[in-house]
């Protein structure tokens, strides 16, 4: 009883800021989840090489992006993905070709890691090491000048920035590919 | 209830220059540093704490009778992160690219000292009036602070201002050498040195010209 006579202010503030919170988010959320897309349409050109615009389509369940070419034909693959990073959610945005075996590009839709450091995900001196790499095994953070085959080399000062960006990339596209052949043995 | 204290013009003047957040109480150095690098950047982040001033420091006065002194800056925190939280959400919802830009640091107005010093010093012994007289008068001392880090900055390191946005104001000639340091980190520190100086050196000249014996 001594403890709520003392807190009851910050409790009453707790509930009170907590509900306009949440009356906030749900006022804004579909806005801000519509911005996220028109950008991620805007990159998939520059993500898979040849595609000109982005179709949205369901696989098992997630929304995915069919990467097209001036013509409709299908160039690859556009994968939203996310997961915790040094500080909070990183979102990215994983550009493959059609069997989903090689990664294309890589582009970081959202991040709030350290500013200078783990910021540095988003420059393209980092994400550039992710094109071109083959998806059949997962790849790994290195330290070394020269990074081999499924190597990718770390952002200096932000090891675990650069750990989570490549763990959620090999996640998402171990999921995706399990996916996908599932689903092509589904197709009659 | 009789008024103490500064009355709220009185509040609201000392803000702006002779109490200047920045220049003045030497407080909120992160943004001051860290978002200068461009006018737009400086101006969206003034906007966003003028909201999150003016906010916390109206709610903070209409409950100051009920503070305990031991809780005053939980109490302080929790209403700034939630204003903070709905600036967040707001400049991510209608200034997309902006609020990409500025990333972590719109959140981080959450450990601003500037707004929690204003809860301290005024807020929580003045009226609502007075505090938001108050908050209205320092945001606007903080946004001049900003402002001119950011025009030095920005007109030397890209010969423009207002880059990338659809007001784009060529200033110096297009064979204007960028000097790109102005606009990293090392410029943040060169040119708020060099300000704070200069503020410094006029202040002390005014007060020795106000001084002098008749």
């Amino acid at each position: 009883m001594k403890y709520l006579q003392q807190a009851w202010l910050v409790l009453a503030l707790a509930l009170l800021f907590g509900a306009s919170l949440a009356g906030v988010y749900v006022a804004l959320a579909d806005k801000i989840q519509a911005n996220k897309l028109d950008e991620t349409l805007r990159q998939i050109p520059a993500l898979v090489e040849g595609a000109s615009n982005g179709q949205a389509t369901e696989v098992a369940g997630r929304t995915v992006y069919r990467a097209l070419d001036a013509e409709g034909k299908q160039v690859g693959w556009v994968v939203p993905a996310s997961g915790q990073g040094f500080a909070d959610t990183i979102e990215l945005l994983i550009g493959l070709d059609c069997q989903a075996g090689n990664i294309k590009g890589l582009y970081v839709l959202s991040q709030k890691e350290t500013p200078g450091l783990g910021s540095k995900v988003t420059e393209s001196r980092f994400l550039q090491g992710f094109a071109g790499k083959s998806t059949d095994s997962p790849l790994s953070v290195t330290k070394a000048a020269s990074p081999g085959a499924g190597e990718i080399l770390a952002v200096t000062g932000a090891t675990v920035s650069s750990e989570s960006v490549t763990q959620i990339v090999n996640k998402n596209i171990t999921q995706l590919r399990s996916e996908l052949a599932s689903a092509a043995q589904l197709r009659p | 209830m009789p008024t103490e204290g500064p009355t709220p013009l009185e509040r609201f003047v000392r803000g702006i220059l002779p109490e200047n957040p920045v220049y003045r109480q030497l407080l909120g150095m992160c943004p001051t540093l860290a978002v200068t690098n461009g006018v737009a950047q400086a101006l969206t982040m003034s906007g966003a704490v003028l909201f999150v001033l003016f906010c916390a420091n109206i709610i903070t006065s209409l409950i100051r009778g009920l503070l305990k002194p031991h809780l005053r800056i939980l109490v302080f925190t929790l209403t700034i992160a939630t204003f903070v939280t709905i600036a967040d959400r707001i400049l991510a919802a209608y200034v997309y690219s902006m609020s990409k830009e500025l990333g972590p640091y719109i959140p981080l107005i959450i450990v601003n000292c500037i707004i929690i010093c204003r809860c301290e010093v005024c807020a929580s012994k003045q009226g609502p009036l007075t505090a938001g007289a108050d908050a209205i008068g320092q945001s606007i001392g903080f946004a001049l602070a900003l402002l001119s880090l950011s025009i030095v900055r920005e007109l030397l390191g890209t010969g423009a201002l207002l880059t990338g946005t659809a007001l784009e104001l060529r200033v110096l000639p297009t064979n204007w050498p960028n000097w790109v340091v102005m606009v990293l980190p090392p410029g943040a520190f060169i040119t708020l040195g060099l300000l704070l100086g200069l503020a410094n050196w006029a202040a002390s000249r005014l007060a020795s010209l106000k001084n002098r014996p008749a």
